[in-house]
């Protein structure tokens, strides 16, 4: 089962039409093991548990709440199940795991240099990748940087587990990405 | 929360105003209307309409003019979308960006910039499904522009009905065109809806294609009852 999290705040339903329904509808098209969209603020264990494949999506620019609520996604250190971090999800990667959470703006479409393809879920095809942030990420040695732009790590995985992260927003330019995974 | 609705009288945007009406407040619609025809952002034939289509929903709009230069006519939105947030106290912006990154980028900053929300509800989503979606919810849409072989000027006035919808999808899967013209091989109006106090009623329309381009063009329309 694919657990895929919505970090929108809560009552953004235009933002989870924009951040989480493309995730949704790019997993559906060829998912038979099953899927549910959960907000972050409830999640159990037991869904944790039962999920083989998590997806934490993004959210709007202006919408900085899941920063408040970081304690929410403690699971993160004893999950053994495989996770993909987008944007907002990456973020809460980046601190569960000791890093910072960091001010860096990027909006748009950014070039791409590979660094460590041990990282990589899958090569990114177009070396682009369409950003929209307004805070990256400082990592602990805990991770790989697979990928970074002029201004971010924009791709990452933790070293001992199946855990990535995105800076960017691969529904946009990367959909492959999230077929692979 | 209050919004404003980036709007041009197509169906991507009014169905973007749709969405946020359904839980949201929505103050004002913006539209711009550039001189420029191939402005990235804007051009869209029968713009001039778009005051009878807020009089028919009953929102009050704000229109500002630009001449289409690249830069400028972003700075004429940001223009537009500060006069709305005085005007109205709005806190957002929201628009019918489906894949444009180049669109959608530039809307974000500028919501960046002003500290305002920017919502695009039909991003990434499939072009057919968004057809299925204005017949769904029983909005009246006329194709108002062709802008790629093989449309022609048949195409030009006629409804977005079941069987239109079909016959774009059969020639998306012939000739690699977007069956919902998100890449500008088609542009809409939208005549009427559940959301309308009244419809649009075209008087006159004139057909203007060469080169596998063409507008229809409306000199003459109206508000009618419904």
């Amino acid at each position: 089962m694919i657990l895929i999290i919505n970090m929108c705040k809560q009552g953004l339903g235009l933002s989870y039409e924009e951040f989480v329904q493309p995730i949704d509808d790019i997993v559906g098209k060829d998912n038979d093991s099953g899927k549910k969209v959960v907000h972050y603020l409830n999640i159990n264990k037991k869904m944790i548990d039962k999920a083989d494949k998590i997806i934490i999506c993004g959210t709007a620019l202006k919408d900085n709440d899941y920063i408040e609520h970081i304690e929410k996604f403690q699971w993160l250190k004893d999950t053994e199940s495989k996770v993909l971090g987008i944007c907002a999800g990456a973020q809460v990667i980046a601190k569960v795991f000791g890093g910072k959470i960091i001010k860096n703006k990027e909006i748009g479409v950014v070039d791409i240099e590979i660094i460590d393809k041990r990282a990589l879920i899958t090569d990114i095809i177009k070396n682009q990748a369409y950003a929209l942030h307004n805070y990256g990420i400082k990592l602990t040695d805990s991770f790989i940087i697979g990928a970074k732009s002029k201004k971010s790590t924009q791709y990452f995985k933790h070293k001992e587990k199946e855990i990535y992260g995105v800076l960017f927003h691969p529904e946009v330019l990367n959909k492959e990405m999230i077929w692979k995974f | 929360m209050k919004l404003a609705v980036l709007f041009s009288g197509g169906k991507d945007s009014f169905l973007a105003y749709l969405k946020a009406k359904e839980k949201n407040e929505v103050a004002c619609l913006i539209s711009i209307v550039s001189k420029n025809e191939e402005s990235y952002m804007f051009h869209t034939p029968n713009i001039h309409l778009v005051d009878l289509n807020a009089q028919a929903l009953e929102v009050p709009i704000i229109k500002v003019k630009t001449t289409g230069e690249k830069e400028k006519e972003l700075a004429d939105l940001k223009k537009a979308i500060k006069s709305a947030i005085k005007k109205y106290r709005i806190e957002g912006i929201v628009s019918g960006a489906i894949a444009s990154t180049y669109q959608a980028s530039r809307l974000q900053k500028i919501c960046n910039d002003l500290d305002i929300w920017c919502f695009n509800p039909l991003w990434q989503r499939d072009q057919v499904s968004i057809l299925n979606e204005i017949i769904s919810k029983k909005i009246k849409v006329i194709i108002a522009g062709v802008f790629a072989y093989p449309l022609d000027e048949t195409f030009l006035g006629k409804e977005l009905d079941n069987d239109m919808i079909a016959k774009l999808i059969k020639l998306s899967e012939e000739y690699k065109i977007n069956p919902a013209g998100e890449g500008g091989e088609i542009e809409t109006l939208v005549l009427d809806s559940p959301l309308h106090k009244k419809r649009l009623e075209i008087k006159r329309a004139e057909k203007e294609y060469k080169n596998h381009a063409g507008i229809y063009k409306i000199i003459d329309a109206e508000l009618a009852r419904k």
